[in-house]
């Protein structure tokens, strides 16, 4: 196959207006990544799908990420002159990274059996902008995948046939597997070493702890005294 | 015996403008009935008896298996691996240790690349066979297939208990090699089991592939276009039934298959009988290289001495890494960060996209129909709806 | 009541004296009629429990039934996710009394391994009453027939009269749990305070 830096000249000269990015993977064995614009995904999918030499016929798998607003902090060594005498110093610097949703397809080839090509989607934001295009028309496959996505992260794929929710019920609010989801405290207090446990448990019953740990401790002192 | 032309005459009668004639019946079969392998819920309409439009309906055991893989460590998702296709937990746990290895660059040492395959290859078997029971169930087959499978499950899951001390969940595969090593005697033991499984299948296959009923209900029901079957990203033996030669075990090569010669059962149909007889060949398979892998296996550490357990933070990155599952494609992906826990965990799961045609290949066909196509789909819900 | 040494001696001279009541309980006890009813993992140990090794049908509870209407068990074998919750409570008002519950492994009795996540309810017992409670994931299919033996102990130990008759035999008392409905995040009520509430805390 040839590399991401051929294939990425190859589309940009076939499909008109496309920006494409290659992301880096740190992960020596992993697969660097084509993050494509929104607008131009469904074209540069098609072109990828159609393509002779790429025959890329197979969505293995389609995924939500979720990156919500961060900042990132990087040190960076600075040379600095203080009284005369030069001197390395780390500074701290702060960058803020907007908050985007992201899907990721894994595209193989079934034909020419190989892959393979990840490709990126970004929404602009995580809030009111989540729209993308569904892919759905070009893989059958990503039918489910993108119906999950919605479900579990509220990207919107426009032009999908059937986006409803899949796994949580209709009347769900909230999208579960974004970072900033707090799950219902229906935890009861139970004696186990798991500490986040008993933090939930803390705060759903506040009151009912402290109230029974006290009647508790006054019945033990009665027993004790009344044997 | 039905032909292809009898079947596509069986469809709904349309007015001009394309609605079916008469009162259509919808029926919500599950999430609770007998036959749907589970909590897994179909919303079917009906015009008589002929399917003209099926929903599936997921959820019913949601378990948030990505979420919770989010917030623990790497290793602690291994366990929960083995509860997501809890009929071949040793496979999920080979994926899941596959893309981590791959994730953190580890060396598998050849002993436990062995075991892994043997492993792999008896879950394979066990899987199989148990689904050939279960949809010929769904058939009307009550009791005596499922009796026979399961016989014969009992004897691979004691092999998987004597070594991992647990049946089902086995727990048992680690980031660079194997929990613990197999001994002489597993082996030997072993042996026997494989040796006796072909005479099984042959049992198995005088009561089954010839069978009038199974052919009947069939052949040429639930036909699967080959090119519907690759655009929906269908794997496993679903798509090699539906005649594309595409197995993992020879496209990726992963472990070591590339030493092992076996062939890639492939179907001419796509309909479920050759769904079954894909099965049953690939089980057929992978007695053969189970048998060389059992003569083969080299004496060795069965764990990289590199990995370590506690602590395990891998660099940042992401993978993607798949094997072949016995229902299709199981792929894992992660994304890290730097910490103990993955920022991103994704299971691909096999019998989730295998179901994205169900409705297509179940139009036009009866209802106890779709009964069949189901059972051949070979679902878990606990892998599809994790 | 006639008692236990009278009752040994007719018995060596072939005579056999028994009451309604252990008569009754007897039947009940060896003729169990669990419901087809798997959830996720434990379903397969289940159903390895029916199959030739285990053979359940020694404890006379093989004959699993696909209708509520004619079983007398339920096995909850797995994990009950909030969407499948109401479902379960359904099927359980659908089954006839006198019915039993047993909640077979770590997941149905509190959520088990998945009781961090969002969609899974922490323990049946939240809506429904449970007799027998296996532990294990997933319990053997031995557990199993512990279980079974222990819910045989259970039925034979009824009494038809009196204040500890069960509950089914009280006429004041409503037969049908109330099912809850989903709601926006969770069910609604999150449990049924009736059958349960959060244990009072002893630290």
């Amino acid at each position: 196959m040839e590399t991401l830096e051929q294939i990425k000249a190859r589309i940009e000269k076939s499909v008109p207006l496309t920006k494409l990015d290659i992301l880096p993977n740190e992960c020596p064995l992993g697969e660097r990544s084509l993050l494509v614009e929104a607008g131009r995904a469904f074209d540069v999918a098609k072109f990828l799908r159609d393509d002779a030499q790429l025959r890329l016929d197979y969505c293995s798998n389609v995924t939500g990420v979720d990156w919500p607003e961060t900042v990132i902090k990087t040190k960076v060594k600075k040379k600095v002159v203080v009284e005369g005498v030069e001197k390395e110093v780390e500074e701290t610097i702060e960058t803020l990274r907007s908050g985007h949703l992201e899907v990721v397809y894994h595209l193989y080839s079934m034909a020419l059996k190989h892959g393979p090509i990840v490709l990126r989607l970004r929404t602009e934001n995580r809030a009111d902008k989540t729209h993308l295009p569904s892919l759905t028309p070009l893989w059958r496959g990503a039918e489910f995948q993108e119906r999950e996505i919605f479900d579990l992260y509220g990207v919107i794929f426009d032009g999908h046939p059937d986006l409803r929710r899949i796994l949580m019920w209709d009347e769900f609010v909230g999208f579960p597997m974004r970072k900033d989801y707090v799950a219902p405290d229906d935890f009861e207090y139970e004696p186990t070493p798991h500490d986040e446990v008993l933090v939930e448990a803390k705060k759903h019953y506040p009151v009912e702890v402290d109230a029974v740990a006290a009647t508790t401790a006054n019945n033990l002192n009665k027993e004790s005294m009344n044997p | 015996m039905n032909t292809p032309s009898q079947q596509f005459e069986v469809k709904p009668k349309l007015d001009e403008s394309g609605s079916p004639i008469g009162e259509l019946l919808e029926i919500s079969m599950g999430p609770h009935h007998p036959s749907t392998h589970g909590v897994f819920r179909m919303d079917v309409v009906l015009d008589g008896e002929t399917v003209v439009k099926l929903k599936p309906v997921f959820g019913y055991l949601h378990r948030n298996h990505e979420k919770i893989g989010e917030n623990i460590s790497y290793l602690a998702s291994m366990p929960y691996t083995d509860r997501l296709d809890y009929l071949c937990s040793m496979t999920n746990n080979w994926a899941y240790a596959l893309t981590v290895e791959k994730l953190a660059g580890l060396a598998v040492p050849e002993r436990a690349e062995y075991i892994r395959v043997i492993m792999a290859e008896l879950t394979r078997l066990q899987n199989h066979t148990c689904l050939i029971g279960f949809f010929v169930q769904d058939m009307g087959a009550l009791g005596t297939p499922m009796m026979y499978a399961f016989r014969e499950r009992e004897k691979i899951l004691d092999l998987f208990e004597s070594v991992s001390g647990a049946r089902m969940m086995c727990n048992y595969m680690r980031f660079g090699g194997v929990r613990v090593d197999v001994s002489d005697e597993w082996l030997a033991e072993t042996k026997k089991v494989v040796g006796d499984y072909g005479k099984f299948l042959d049992e198995f296959e005088t009561f089954l592939t010839e069978n009038e009923i199974l052919l009947a209900r069939t052949q040429f029901v639930g036909v699967m276009p080959k090119e519907l079957a690759i655009s929906a990203s269908i794997t496993g033996p679903m798509l090699r039934a539906a005649g594309v030669n595409y197995d993992l075990r020879k496209v990726d090569k992963y472990g070591i298959y590339s030493r092992f010669d076996f062939k890639v059962p492939v179907g001419e149909h796509g309909d479920i009988y050759d769904r079954y007889m894909v099965r049953v060949l690939e089980m057929r398979e992978s007695i053969k290289i189970l048998t060389r892998a059992l003569a083969d296996i080299p004496a060795g550490p069965v764990m990289d001495p590199k990995a370590k357990l506690r602590g395990f933070r891998p660099k940042a990155g992401e993978v993607y890494g798949r094997v072949e599952g016995p229902k299709g494609e199981l792929g894992f992906y992660l994304i890290s960060d730097g910490s103990p826990n993955p920022y991103r965990y994704r299971v691909r799961p096999p019998s989730f996209i295998n179901l994205t045609i169900l409705e297509d290949m179940c139009l036009g066909h009866k209802i106890s129909d779709a009964v069949v196509i189901l059972g051949s789909v070979d679902i878990v819900l606990g892998e599809v709806d994790r | 009541m006639i008692e236990a040494g009278l009752k040994n001696e007719l018995q060596k001279q072939g005579v056999y004296v028994t009451s309604l009541q252990e008569l009754y309980n007897w039947g009940r006890a060896n003729s169990v009629w669990p419901l087809t009813f798997g959830l996720a993992c434990c379903a397969i140990e289940m159903m390895a429990a029916s199959m030739a090794r285990f053979d359940l049908a020694r404890f006379g509870a093989e004959v699993f039934r696909p209708s509520p209407r004619q079983a007398d068990l339920m096995i909850v074998a797995g994990t009950v996710t909030k969407k499948m919750a109401p479902l379960v409570v359904r099927l359980y008002n659908q089954m006839p009394e006198p019915k039993y519950v047993i909640a077979m492994g770590a997941c149905a009795i509190s959520g088990g391994p998945f009781k961090q996540g969002y969609n899974v309810l922490k323990g049946v017992d939240r809506y429904i009453p449970v007799d027998v409670a296996i532990p294990g994931c997933p319990p053997r299919p031995e557990a199993l027939l512990h279980a079974i033996m222990t819910l045989q102990e259970k039925i034979l130990n009824q009494k038809l009269t009196g204040p500890d008759r069960p509950r089914h035999l009280k006429a004041e008392v409503e037969g049908a749990y109330p099912v809850p409905v989903y709601g926006r995040h969770d069910l609604e009520p999150p449990n049924n305070p009736a059958l349960w509430q959060p244990p009072a805390i002893k630290r």
